[in-house]
């Protein structure tokens, strides 16, 4: 704007500052359906609703993999001595410390459900392999035990659990 | 762009930037101290209107192209689904497809000025040249981009137009089916389509630096057509004609929003709200308005390829324009003869925009030649010969004395443009009486809850509609693309998630395969759509007598019927666009025992008074007493017809209702922020006074 003399300073700044804030608030304004037009549609959300997995067909030391809002879930039948091995860790060892009892239901300590997504980098560990009996990442070597807790490798955190709960004995809903 | 700028910025910092790379100062010295004639009128605001379409179209269509689906399978249901799903996906697909009119109507303006002013004499030869290559560009992006949504307007514009090099001598079939890598339009078209719709806006960019780099070397025209000679004939382009530009973008914005907001399919076709069909051409085909007057004169002239090179040739004249008008004036102002042929020419080119609009039959045939004549006897006849023998009146010493002698001759080219527009009125209003006597019956108008600017869905209606589709209509007609979901969506309705959960369970949805590899059948889930009532359009066929009963879900959009002259101006002004549920509403109810004489109806069909032709497959499907209603409204065939056509227009437009609270909104903010520009404006002008 131009500083050259006026008759009424007060109202011609009042003026510009209104025109201005006017035009900062409608540039404001219309930036928002750019942004949030990328954020995921209804009809993804909609798809991302809880999902019913029927546990029946899997065996004792069997896992099966299914998807969930695109992510997929590890669903492992541990065996006996892979729950006991697991509990047993004292937490002081844990790189991210967890019980198994915090991580499982009770009364179906037998079932665990994670995310079947490396903590490191987002790649998809393979099950029953690695040093612990549990899952290994073969991106970068990270390695996890039955309870899906890190043990040894780059990545930071243990799998993550999803939400999920227990629909009758043999039925689980995620989400 | 006009040479090495004096400018040297204060901060270090910059100053350390500018050294090296000095586009603080070529911003300057373009668009700050750049220095523009004091006597500019609104005219010249167009450029700066043409500058920010160019970005709204590169913006919303780059978004639009993260969602859309280049497939001759998928393109036309993922353009629906941008619509539907996408967070503010109508308003982003509004904005560019009347985005792209808007950028056709200002430019439309801008060559007119141009036109008018002179502004493509020397020295301007090379930036008016510039411009009609941005224009043809223009046109070609325009045109791919209306092919994208796939629609039977866009399938079939693109057969037609990609044919006109079919006249081509020899190579005219080679040349097609380069064009369409394939033996007929179809996928790979579609896909190059895309590819080049994505491409060419960015070359019409560079060609726009090009032109206001030209512009910045000569330096603007204005309104008197006379050069700048001294410092007082001159404003600093900031804040003189920033802050008239962005005033005269406000009011423009308000007119854009208008069709974003309120009448987002007034200059669409609603055939283009048919999936492509290659074995059906639409009856009329008609490329968008902004093409129409080329459309007119390819229709004129009765021999393929001289059509196709009349059509060419309406455009590259322009760009012989500066040697075809060799007369010294400029400014049309002070041209007594050329100003009156211009308005003239603009009748002449409305004139033309109308006919291309009409079927090429009878009198609008004749019209066309008559006009297409006159098009080309403007710029080959015309204008060279008003060079030789028009005296114009004497022109002002200089802009500043412009400015200040308030020339006030402005009522004889009025009375000839006057004279001009009757004329054509008068030619257009008889020949469409002839043309259009032997139309079928209109649709009466009916009183929807849903329309003007205010209007809101009825929710009862909306409910009782949605009973008559699934006791009714869902028997042959599919509602594709409407999930059960929706039926909790804001502004549906009006059923709650749980509602809607449990009418989806009501329904059973074919699922799998599982884990056997077998296909399995579940209850609905929110997330399924209404399933269809037949397995494929075969099958549709083979059980309703030939005729495959059209998916319901955008029926209201994709039906109208003819408004006519003068009535569709109007409807732009009260917003009416109810022609789909009118139909709709009319269709259900027109069915009549008693044929008329004259009209055959074939056996399997029924006569209906208001289908086009009026002989239609589909049985009267609606009776008194049919459907039970639990609201107490009455259970008749007209109040089912009602409820139904306004469940219908709910599903063609589910976000109708947030569309037009936004566009309110949008308004309010608009009108004073045009306000506030206009006393900005007249602010920052009293100190050039």
């Amino acid at each position: 704007m131009t500083a050259s003399t006026v008759d009424h300073p007060t109202r011609r700044d009042f003026l510009f500052v209104a025109t201005g804030a006017a035009a900062a608030v409608g540039g404001l304004a219309t930036l928002w359906p750019f942004v949030s037009q990328m954020n995921p549609d209804a009809s993804t959300i909609a798809a991302g609703a809880p999902i019913e997995v029927d546990l029946s067909p899997v065996a004792e030391g069997q896992d099966i993999k299914v998807f969930w809002r695109g992510k997929p879930i590890y669903i492992s039948h541990r065996t006996k001595k892979q729950v006991d091995e697991v509990r047993q860790v004292p937490l002081s060892s844990l790189p991210d410390p967890a019980t198994d009892q915090a991580r499982t239901k009770d009364g179906h300590e037998q079932w665990l459900v994670v995310i079947g997504i490396c903590t490191h980098l987002g790649c998809i560990p393979i099950a029953h392999e690695g040093n612990y009996d549990g899952f290994f990442c073969p991106c970068h070597g990270s390695q996890y035990d039955a309870s899906g807790r890190i043990r040894q490798g780059p990545a930071p955190l243990n799998l993550a659990v999803p939400p999920y709960q227990f629909v009758s004995d043999t039925k689980i809903q995620i989400g | 762009m006009s040479g090495p700028s004096a400018y040297q910025p204060s901060h270090p910092a910059l100053r350390w930037l500018e050294e090296r790379l000095p586009i603080i100062g070529l911003v300057h010295s373009s668009f700050v101290a750049y220095p523009t004639p004091r006597n500019l009128n609104y005219w010249w605001t167009f450029g700066a209107i043409l500058s920010l379409m160019l970005g709204v179209q590169i913006l919303t269509g780059v978004i639009l192209a993260m969602h859309y689906t280049p497939h001759a399978d998928l393109a036309f249901k993922s353009v629906e689904l941008i619509v539907r799903d996408v967070n503010y996906g109508w308003l982003l697909r509004n904005m560019h497809a009347a985005g792209a009119s808007m950028f056709f109507f200002a430019v439309y303006i801008h060559m007119l000025r141009g036109l008018y002013y002179g502004s493509y004499k020397a020295p301007r030869e090379v930036l008016w040249i510039l411009g009609v290559i941005i224009y043809l560009l223009m046109m070609a992006t325009g045109f791919m981009g209306y092919v994208l949504p796939w629609g039977q307007m866009s399938f079939w514009g693109a057969t037609v137009i990609t044919n006109l090099f079919s006249a081509v001598p020899y190579f005219g079939e080679s040349i097609v089916t380069l064009l369409w890598g394939g033996y007929s339009v179809g996928n790979p078209t579609l896909n190059r389509f895309f590819s080049l719709h994505y491409l060419l806006p960015f070359l019409i960019a560079g060609v726009v630096v090009l032109h206001v780099w030209a512009l910045h070397v000569v330096g603007q025209n204005n309104p008197a057509g006379v050069e700048p000679k001294t410092e007082k004939d001159m404003v600093a382009f900031t804040p003189y004609a920033t802050i008239k530009d962005f005033f005269g973008v406000a009011c423009f914005l308000i007119f854009y929003s208008w069709f974003i907001f309120y009448m987002p399919n007034y200059l669409g076709d609603a055939d283009n709200y048919i999936p492509a069909n290659p074995g059906v051409t639409p009856a009329h085909i008609v490329p968008e308005w902004y093409y129409l007057p080329f459309y007119a004169i390819l229709r004129s002239i009765p021999n393929k390829l001289a059509g196709v090179i009349g059509m060419f040739s309406a455009i590259i004249v322009l760009v012989f324009l500066p040697w075809l008008d060799s007369a010294k004036t400029r400014s049309s102002k002070y041209r007594p003869l050329a100003k009156q042929f211009f308005w003239m020419f603009v009748v002449v080119c409305i004139g033309l925009g109308y006919l291309g609009a009409q079927p090429p039959e009878g009198v609008y045939v004749i019209l066309g030649r008559i006009l297409t004549v006159c098009y080309f006897a403007y710029f080959l006849v015309v204008l060279p010969l008003l060079a030789r023998i028009e005296t114009p009146r004497p022109l002002p010493n200089s802009i500043a004395d412009d400015v200040l002698a308030k020339t006030g001759s402005k009522r004889a080219p009025m009375v000839s443009t006057m004279i001009a527009l009757a004329v054509a009125g008068g030619l257009l209003a008889s020949g469409m009486s002839d043309a259009r006597a032997e139309e079928g019956t209109v649709p009466p108008s009916q009183k929807w809850s849903f329309s003007g600017p205010f209007g809101k869905f009825d929710r009862g209606a909306l409910q009782r509609g949605l009973k008559v589709y699934k006791e009714v209509c869902s028997n042959c007609h599919s509602l594709n693309y409407i999930a059960f979901r929706n039926l909790a969506d804001p502004g549906g309705p009006g059923y709650s998630t749980a509602q809607a959960a449990a009418f989806a369970a009501d329904y059973k949805i074919k699922d799998g395969p599982n884990d056997q590899g077998e296909m399995f059948e579940r209850p609905g889930r929110p997330a399924d759509y209404f399933p269809a009532p037949f397995p494929n359009e075969q099958a549709a066929r083979a059980s309703n007598g030939g005729a495959a009963p059209p998916d319901l879900s955008l029926i209201t959009k994709a039906r109208s019927y003819e408004r006519g002259f003068p009535k569709f101006i109007f409807d732009f002004f009260t917003q009416f666009q109810e022609q789909g549920p009118n139909y709709v509403d009319a269709i259900l109810q027109g069915f009549e025992k008693d044929v008329p004489a004259g009209v055959s109806i074939p056996e399997g069909s029924y006569y209906n008074k208001y289908f086009p032709g009026h002989a239609i497959k589909m049985p009267p499907p609606l009776s008194d007493g049919q459907v039970t209603y639990d609201d107490g409204s009455p259970a008749t065939v007209a109040q089912y017809a009602h409820d139904v056509s306004t469940f219908l227009m709910w599903t063609a437009e589910p976000h109708m209702e947030e569309r037009k609270r936004l566009g309110f909104q949008v308004f309010v903010f608009l009108i004073i922020f045009a306000g506030l520009m206009y006393f900005t404006k007249k602010k920052v002008w009293a100190a050039a006074h």
